[in-house]
Parts: C-alpha cells; structure tokens; sequence
C-alpha cells in the first residue's frame, strides 16, 4: 500500500523535464545526435572508389531513425506517461562500484583478484555473512574456473600478480 | 537405401558413439553455461579436433551444436539468462514459467519440442536438402537484404515492450555492427582511436552484456523478493493436454526452423524468435505469451533446434554459415582438409550423410541427458543469488574473455551489462539489440552489394519477385502488431 502511495507520489511531483519519459528519450536523442555528428567526421571515399554507398551513409540513416522513433514514443508519452520507476537501491550503485573496482584490479593488478573482490563485496552487500560461503564464491570458485579455463580449454588469462605466480 | 546406410554408420561405431557422447554432454554444460554456448565451445575445441579424423571432429562439433543449442534452454527458464542466444525467445515465456513453480514442466516442454524440432529438421535435410539447397543458392543479394528486413521487422512483435522501443532497440543492434573498419573500403567507423574496436564489437561480450550482467545489476534491485530463484524437483514429461496445446505449434515451429536455418547467415536465433513471434501469432490465447505460456516455450524451443539442421545444410552445400556456429564446424572441415560445397553430396556421401545421422543421434542423446540431467544443471539455481550471481560473473568474464582473450571484450560486457540494465528498466527489450547485431553486417552489406548491382537505383529491389514478397511481409509484420494491440 505504501509502495502504490509512492508511485503516485513520484509521478505527479515530478515536473515535465525530470520526468522518466522526458529524459530517456533526452538521453536517446543527444547521444544519437553526437554519434550522427560523428558520422560527418568519417573519412570519404572518392567517387571512382566508391561502391553503393559511402561507409557513413548507412549509420546515419540508422540514427535518424533512431532519432525519428524516440522522436515518436516522446510525443507519444505526452499523451500516455511512462510509469516512474523506484528509486535504485543502494544494492545496485555497491554493483557497479564494484565492476569499476574490477576494471581497476583486473587492467593493474591480477584478472583473478578483480573477480575475487567482487565476488566477496557482492556477496557481503547482498546478505551473505557466513565467512565460509564468502571464501567459496571468492576464492574457490574463481580457482575452480581458472583451472576449468586454463588447464581444459587451454586459455592464458592477462598476467597480475597472482596469475604470473601460477604460470611462472 | 545406400544412403541409409551411411546414416546407421555411427550407431555401428562405438567410437563415434563415444563422441557423439561426449560431445552432447560437453554440448549441454557449454549451453547452460552463460556466455559460453556452442559458437565459443566450439571454436575452443576446434584446436582439439585436430587430434581426431575429419568425421569425429565433425560429429563432435555437431554433437556441441545440437546438445549445446538444447542446453540454453535449461538456463533460459531456471534463471532468466539464455545459455546461448538461440535460447533468448525461451526466456520470453519459460522463466516466468518457471517462476510459477512450472519449472519442470517448462524444461520438460523444451525438450520435448527441442527433441521433436532437431529430428524433423534433420529428416527434412536428409531427404529434401538438396532441394532447400538450391532454393538458397538462387537467392540473390536483395533477397538477402529482403529476408533481414523481414527479420528485423519481426522485432516488432516480439516481447512485452513497445513496437517503436524494439525496434529503436534492433537499429540500436545494427548500430553496434557498424562498429570498427568498414568492410568494403576499410574506413574506421566509431572507433574513437580505439585499436581493439576496429575488428569490430563482438557478439559473445554484448550477448553476455545485455542478458548475464544486466541480469545481475536487476537481481540487486530485487534482493529483498523471494521468487527470484526457480527451483526444479524433477523435469516433467507435457501432459496430454500440453500436447494438444502444443502439437500444432511445435510442427510449425519446426518447419520455420528448418527453413530459416537452411537461409545463410541466418541461425538458431532468428529461428527461435520468428518461431515464438508465429506461435504467439497463431494461438487461441497470445495474452498469456510474456508471462509463461508453454506455447512459448514450444514454439521457440522446437524452432531453434530445428535451425540447426536447417543450418548445415548452406554449411555443407555450399560452404556458407547458415549461423556462427556452423562459421565454426565450417572452420573444422576446413583444416581437416573437406571442402564443402555442392561436390560433397556427390563424392563424399557417406560423410555427410554420417553427420546427419550423427545429428539425428545426438537429438536423442540429449532428450535422455537433458530428461535425466537437467535437474543437476538446475541445480545451480538452488544456490542463493547472493552467492549466484558473483558465480555467474566469474562464469561471464572467463566466458567472454576466451573468445579472443582479449580483456576489452570484457569491458564491453560490462558496458553493454549496464545499458542492458537500464534499457530493461525503461522498457526497451534487449533481445532486438541482439538481433539486431546478428543481422547487422548482412543488412549492411547486401544492401550496399544490391546497390552495387543496380546502380544506385532503389527501385530496383522491388522489380525481385523474391524480395518483393519479403518487403510485403516486413510491412505486414510490421503493421500487425500497430493495429493490432494499438499499443506504443
């Protein structure tokens, strides 16, 4: 019941411009535009090397329509709103900060010690505290996979600190 | 009768049989495992096959195609992630399926219909391949650009959301195949300096992307619900009554399957979603589709598998990918020194007809593995997302990593794992971006190629009774849904 409070609540008080059918096809349109700008900046190719149509050609009219729909499901939602969605949980941002965590560790320090950290704070931010299944999904399991990748299917996984102790 | 022989040939191998074995086993782990699936499994195990003759490393490939297609079902309906992307269509209706304590029900549906699609497509193949052979080989590039239209444009129909937003999702999806250097001139587009773009995005990190890891980033905003995980207690034969619900559509399904999966560059995939998008245009109750109908399930589920027949008959005759699995298994006659083409029906017969009948073996490998098996692959569902998920992501990374070992393939899962999240959030499905990237390239080039050919003039596509016909059912596909639903 609180939950059905809050919808309304979220999407009446909201004015036009933050409203969730203003802004994704806000968000559609301008990077669409900036990729269609770049389209212009693609090399040519002279007219007795050309065949069919120039390279950027194809992804420009792809753009347009892009553009074109979100144009249409804008206007449309004028008539019709979106339902506003929830509030993201503070779950979801531990998430993502933990793939950036990931890209960090894996690009400067170890592949392995990437996916071991965020299988850990993803677990613990999730609702497990039971220390031993923590160490299973982080450490264990990443072992398994890399022995499952490595030794069976024959892959060489980035080197980083821990890997090269392995391969070395 | 001769040739009936060499389709018995490997029951009569115990070598092969122990092949045909392995290779479905290794086939159903591969397909449930996300981001795997039989294109990556198979390119992995191509350097393996080098140690076996050309026919069993053939019949193992084949055998990880047919199993491994199967086998995406399993994780399609326990966790909403499709193991491979033919199995995309199966989450449509098998998760929420499974969501409402159907589980077995629902797996024991896919493979049936899976079973029923692979066999018919491989009896079709056996005895009218040379047929569909030749209809494929007289399609002409505009008749190729015509077929993707057509494909593309039954995106509109496909999923719960909006007509417009599937279709902004699939040009979104042709988008991303723009990526990296124009195949006829060679000009960098959208690279952005990026060196590793240049090749292109490939299809494994966006598949993983959209369904694994945006799956992931959903399951943090649902961790206080309790009917995320499915459970399975056994995989149940249909009832009688499903039969009858279903007989139709798993026979028209196989017969989509079949026939798009004959068409080069089309596969599994296509298959499965016009497959799902026919059953749901035929059936008595296309309001429950969405929302765990076992027509779904059938119709997407008989028609994927039956694309893998389908596909290996452009494979075999003419040396062209019916879809990028059989890119890899063509890869493997290639340097086991068998040269598909139109020659192999009339010099080699017993070696594709040997693979046929491998196929048709492998189809009833994988009903009794998949029958007796799955509630051990469903097992993975029993595990709490708090300890599943991080699991998956280990699973997804390696995955996508081993496609070209290549840790900017990973970035790009990551990438295209949150826009999948908010495009989901939003209402755009995923599985048109999908399908859009698969038939990307193809739209592309035989578009430019027909130009070519007509000289710039447009017009001329229309003057191909053949591509007329497909441009006519993009427009019916396209509109039917419009009016249809009269739903944005």
């Amino acid at each position: 019941m609180s939950n059905v409070r809050n919808k309304k609540r979220a999407g009446s008080s909201l004015p036009f411009f933050f409203k969730d059918s203003t802004i994704v096809p806000f968000i559609i349109i301008l990077i669409s535009s900036i990729l269609l700008y770049i389209t212009f900046t693609f090399d040519i190719v002279p007219p007795i090397l050309n065949r069919g149509i120039q390279p950027a050609t194809f992804p420009k009219a792809l753009l347009l329509l892009i553009i074109s729909l979100t144009l249409i499901i804008f206007f449309l939602s004028i008539k019709k709103p979106w339902k506003e969605e929830k509030k993201l949980p503070k779950e979801f941002y531990i998430t993502l900060g933990c793939f950036l965590l990931f890209l960090f560790v894996s690009k400067f320090l170890d592949f392995f010690l990437g996916i071991s950290l965020l299988s850990a704070i993803v677990s613990y931010f999730w609702g497990e505290r039971r220390l031993i299944f923590i160490l299973f999904v982080s450490i264990l399991f990443p072992i398994i996979v890399f022995i499952f990748f490595e030794t069976i299917l024959g892959l060489r996984f980035p080197s980083g600190i821990i890997t090269d102790l392995y391969y070395s | 009768m001769e040739n009936l022989s060499f389709i018995l040939a490997p029951l009569f191998s115990s070598k092969l049989l122990i092949v045909l074995f392995l290779g479905t086993l290794f086939g159903l782990v591969l397909g449930v495992l996300p981001g795997l699936g039989p294109t990556t499994g198979g390119a992995l195990i191509l350097p393996f096959t080098m140690t076996l003759d050309p026919i069993s490393a053939i019949v193992l490939l084949t055998a990880i195609y047919c199993a491994g297609t199967y086998g995406g079902a399993i994780t399609a309906i326990l966790i909403n992630t499709p193991g491979t992307p033919a199995a995309a269509a199966t989450c449509l209706d098998g998760y929420p399926l499974a969501q409402k304590g159907e589980a077995g029900r629902a797996l024991g549906m896919a493979t049936v219909s899976s079973v029923v699609g692979g066999l018919i497509s491989v009896l079709v193949l056996i005895f009218f391949a040379p047929l569909l052979a030749q209809l494929a080989y007289e399609f002409g590039q505009p008749e190729y650009f015509a077929l993707a239209i057509f494909g593309l444009t039954m995106l509109a129909s496909i999923g719960e959301g909006s007509p417009i937003k599937n279709l902004i999702a699939g040009a979104f999806g042709i988008l991303i195949s723009t990526v990296g250097k124009d195949f006829m001139t060679s000009i960098d587009r959208f690279t952005f300096g990026i060196n590793e773009l240049t090749e292109g995005i490939g299809f494994i990190p966006v598949v993983v992307g959209l369904f694994a890891i945006s799956e992931m980033l959903t399951q943090s905003t649902l961790l206080n619900q309790v009917f995320n995980r499915v459970a399975l207690k056994a995989v149940k034969l249909p009832t009688k009554d499903d039969y009858k619900k279903t007989w139709k559509t798993i026979l028209r399904s196989s017969g989509i399957g079949s026939f798009i999966g004959v068409l080069p560059a089309e596969g599994g995939t296509v298959a499965s979603l016009i497959g799902y998008s026919e059953a749901k245009r035929w059936s008595k109750k296309p309001e429950d589709f969405g929302k765990g109908s076992i027509e779904g399930i059938a119709g997407a589920e008989a028609a994927n598998n039956a694309a893998t027949g389908g596909a290996m008959v452009p494979t075999l005759a003419l040396g062209i990918p019916g879809s990028a699995t059989t890119a890899v298994i063509l890869t493997g006659l290639i340097i086991h020194g068998v040269r598909p083409g139109p020659d192999l029906f009339r010099e080699q017969p017993e070696f594709l007809y040997g693979i046929f009948g491998s196929m048709l073996i492998a189809n009833i490998l994988f009903f009794i593995l998949g029958f007796f098996g799955a509630k051990l692959f469903a097992r993975i569902t029993l595990v709490p997302n708090k300890l599943l998920w991080p699991m998956i992501f280990a699973i997804s990374v390696c995955g996508t990593y081993s496609l070209s070992q290549s840790l900017t393939d990973v970035w790009i899962m990551l990438f295209f794992g949150v826009i999948g999240f908010f495009m989901r959030r939003y209402g755009f499905s995923v599985v048109p971006v999908i399908i859009g990237l698969i038939l990307g390239e193809l739209v592309e080039g035989t578009l430019r190629q027909s130009l070519v050919i007509f000289e710039g003039n447009w017009l001329m596509f229309f003057q191909r009774p053949i591509a007329l016909i497909f441009f006519i059912l993009s427009l019916i596909a396209l509109g039917f849904p419009l009016i249809k639903k009269k739903k944005i």
